[in-house]
C-alpha cells in the first residue's frame, strides 16, 4: 500500500495491495475454519453421543479452550515450526500455511464445543427414534450432524469470526511480511505502529464490512438450504 | 445421512485452499529479520522493489526489534539479519550464528517529548544531562523495554550518564515492551519523553504534541549492520541469495539508493558501508 492514502481511497481505486491483503485474510481464515470443521465437528458430535468416565472434565476443558489466548498458540506454533524446532524441516514458519495451522488450533475447539452442545440437544430430542433405528454409534453421529447442519453454520461462523479477528497468533507465525503474510489485522497493527491512525481505523472498517458480508452470505445460504430441504 | 462425498469435497477444498496460497509459488526469495525502524520508516517499501528489479529476488522482511531479530536468525528462521545494536551483533557473531558483519548506514537517535517540555530539557546539547534532568524532575519517560536496538541505546545512555536505571527508576519510568511506533503513540497520548531513531520519527504520523527536544550529541549515533546467518550452522540458509542482498546494500548502487530515500525532502538514512569501523 502506498503512503498518504485513506482506506476509502484504497478501496475505491482498487488498490492491488489492499485487495491482496483482503484476499489473504479471507483465504487464511476460511482455510482454518474448514480444517477446524473437519476436526471439530466429528469430535464434538462424538463427545455429545458417548459416555465415559471423566467426560465432564473433557467438556469443561473443551469449553475453556474456546478462550485459548492467540498469542500463546502463536508462540507454541512458532516454536514447533521454527527451523530449530521439531517440525522445522518443513520450512513452514513465516508462510500462510503456518497461519492456517495456528488459526485451526484456535478455531477447532470453538467448533467442537458448539457442535457438542448442538448435537447433544438434538440427541435429547431424538434419542428414542434413533435407538429404535438400531444403528451403530458412528452412523448416529452422522445422522445427528446432518440433522443439525443448519444450526452448525452458526458454529462455523463463530469460528470464522475468531479467525478473522485475531492478530496475536498470525503476526508471530506469519511475520507480517509485505505481500506474503500480511492480513487485514496485521496491516492494522502495522499502520497503528506507523502512527497512521486514520488508515488503521479505515482498514478496520473494511475488515468489519467483510465479516458482515461473509455472515450475510452464510445466512442466505442457510435460508436457501432450509427452503430446499423443506 | 452425511454423505461421504461432502466430506471428500470439503477435504479437497481445504487442500486446494492451502495449495492455492502464494507460499507454494516457486520464486527466488529470502527472509530478512530486521528492526521495526527500517520498516516503520518506509525504507524497505522503497528499497526492496529496486533490489528486486535488479536481481529478481523477493525479500520477505520480518520486522522485529533487534533482540528478537537476532533470535530469529539464531534459530535459523531468517537468511539475513539487518539490525542496529553493534554490541549485540558482535555477540551474535561470536556465538557463530553469523558469518560477517557489514556496516550499511547510520542515522541518529533523538529524544522527543511534549511541546510544553515539563522537564525543561529542550535544546540541551548533552544527552546525559538531559536524561539526568528527566530523572530528577520525575518526568514521564517511556522506554521500549523490548531488547531492541533503540532500547539498548537508551540503556547505554543511562549508564553513560552515571545512572543505574534498574535501581533508580520510579513510577515515572515506564517500560512498555512495545515497538517504536507503539511507544511513540503512547508518548503522544501521555505527554511523555522517549528515545526514538530519527527515521521512524520523521515518518511517524501521530506526533500530536510531541517535538524533538534533544538532538545532535554524538552519543546519539545509530549504526545499522547486516549479516548473513551462518550456513554452516543453518543449512536452510540461502547463502547465495542472502549474500546478493548484502552485496547490494553495501555496493555503490545500493548505497546511492539508500541515500535517495527521502521523506518531506529529508534524508532518513546515511550510507556508510565504507567506514569499516562503524
Amino acid at each position: 500500500m502506498t503512503d498518504d492514502a485513506s482506506a476509502l481511497h484504497l478501496v475505491l481505486t482498487g488498490d492491488p495491495g489492499l485487495y491482496a491483503i483482503v484476499w489473504l485474510s479471507i483465504v487464511v481464515s476460511m482455510s482454518a475454519v474448514l480444517c477446524a470443521a473437519l476436526i471439530g465437528v466429528p469430535c464434538g458430535a462424538l463427545l455429545a453421543l458417548t459416555r465415559f468416565p471423566g467426560r465432564d472434565g473433557v467438556i469443561v476443558i473443551l469449553n475453556a479452550m474456546m478462550g485459548l489466548p492467540p498469542v500463546v498458540v502463536g508462540l507454541a506454533v512458532y516454536l514447533l515450526l521454527s527451523r530449530s524446532g521439531p517440525l522445522g524441516s518443513f520450512g513452514l514458519l513465516f508462510t500462510p500455511q503456518a497461519m492456517v495451522i495456528a488459526q485451526t488450533i484456535l478455531v477447532a475447539p470453538i467448533i467442537a464445543a458448539l457442535t457438542r452442545q448442538t448435537v447433544e440437544d438434538l440427541w435429547a430430542e431424538y434419542r428414542e427414534e434413533l435407538a429404535a433405528m438400531d444403528i451403530g454409534p458412528l452412523a448416529r453421529v452422522a445422522t445427528l450432524v446432518w440433522d443439525a447442519r443448519f444450526s452448525l453454520v452458526t458454529a462455523l461462523l463463530a469460528g470464522f469470526g475468531r479467525a478473522a479477528a485475531e492478530v496475536g497468533a498470525i503476526i508471530i507465525v506469519g511475520g507480517n511480511i509485505d505481500g506474503f503474510t500480511r492480513t487485514m489485522t496485521t496491516a492494522i497493527a502495522l499502520e497503528t505502529s506507523k502512527g497512521d491512525l486514520p488508515l488503521a481505523i479505515g482498514l478496520g472498517l473494511v475488515l468489519i464490512t467483510i465479516v458482515v458480508a461473509v455472515n450475510a452470505l452464510a445466512w442466505g445460504a442457510r435460508r436457501a438450504g432450509e427452503r430446499y430441504a423443506g | 445421512m452425511l454423505n461421504r462425498r461432502y466430506l471428500m469435497a470439503a477435504a479437497a477444498l481445504a487442500g486446494l485452499a492451502i495449495a492455492a496460497q502464494p507460499g507454494f509459488a516457486q520464486e527466488k526469495s529470502i527472509v530478512v529479520a530486521s528492526t521495526t525502524s527500517t520498516q516503520d520508516s518506509g525504507l524497505f517499501e522503497y528499497l526492496l522493489p529496486l533490489f528486486k528489479a535488479k536481481t529478481g529476488i523477493t525479500v520477505k522482511v520480518v520486522a522485529q526489534g533487534t533482540g528478537k531479530a537476532l533470535d530469529t536468525g539464531a534459530r535459523c528462521d531468517a537468511d539475513v539479519v539487518f539490525v542496529h545494536a553493534k554490541a549485540q551483533e558482535e555477540k551474535f557473531l561470536a556465538a557463530g550464528h553469523g558469518v560477517k558483519r557489514f556496516p550499511v548506514m547510520y542515522n541518529d537517535f533523538v529524544i522527543v517529548g511534549p511541546k510544553s517540555d515539563p522537564a525543561g530539557i529542550k535544546g540541551m546539547k548533552d544527552v546525559g544531562k538531559a536524561m539526568t534532568t528527566i530523572m530528577d524532575k520525575k518526568a514521564d519517560f517511556l522506554s521500549r523495554g523490548d531488547r531492541s536496538g533503540t532500547n539498548s541505546a537508551e540503556l547505554r545512555l543511562w549508564k553513560a550518564s552515571g545512572i543505574d536505571i534498574d535501581k533508580q527508576k520510579g513510577p515515572w519510568y515506564k517500560a512498555l515492551g512495545q515497538g517504536m511506533g507503539a511507544t511513540l503513540n503512547t508518548a503522544a497520548a501521555s505527554n511523555g519523553y522517549t528515545l526514538t531513531d530519527r527515521a521512524t520519527w520523521i515518518h511517524f504520523k501521530n506526533k500530536q504534541n510531541l517535538v524533538i527536544e534533544v538532538e545532535g550529541d554524538k552519543r546519539l549515533f545509530n549504526q545499522y549492520g547486516v549479516m548473513l546467518v551462518n550456513p554452516a550452522k543453518c543449512p536452510s540458509v540461502k547463502k547465495d541469495l542472502g549474500q546478493a542482498f548484502i552485496d547490494y546494500l553495501i555496493s555503490p548502487a545500493g548505497q546511492k539508493d539508500i541515500a535517495g530515500y527521502k521523506v518531506n525532502g529529508q534524508e532518513l538514512f546515511f550510507p556508510n558501508a565504507n567506514d569499516h569501523n562503524a
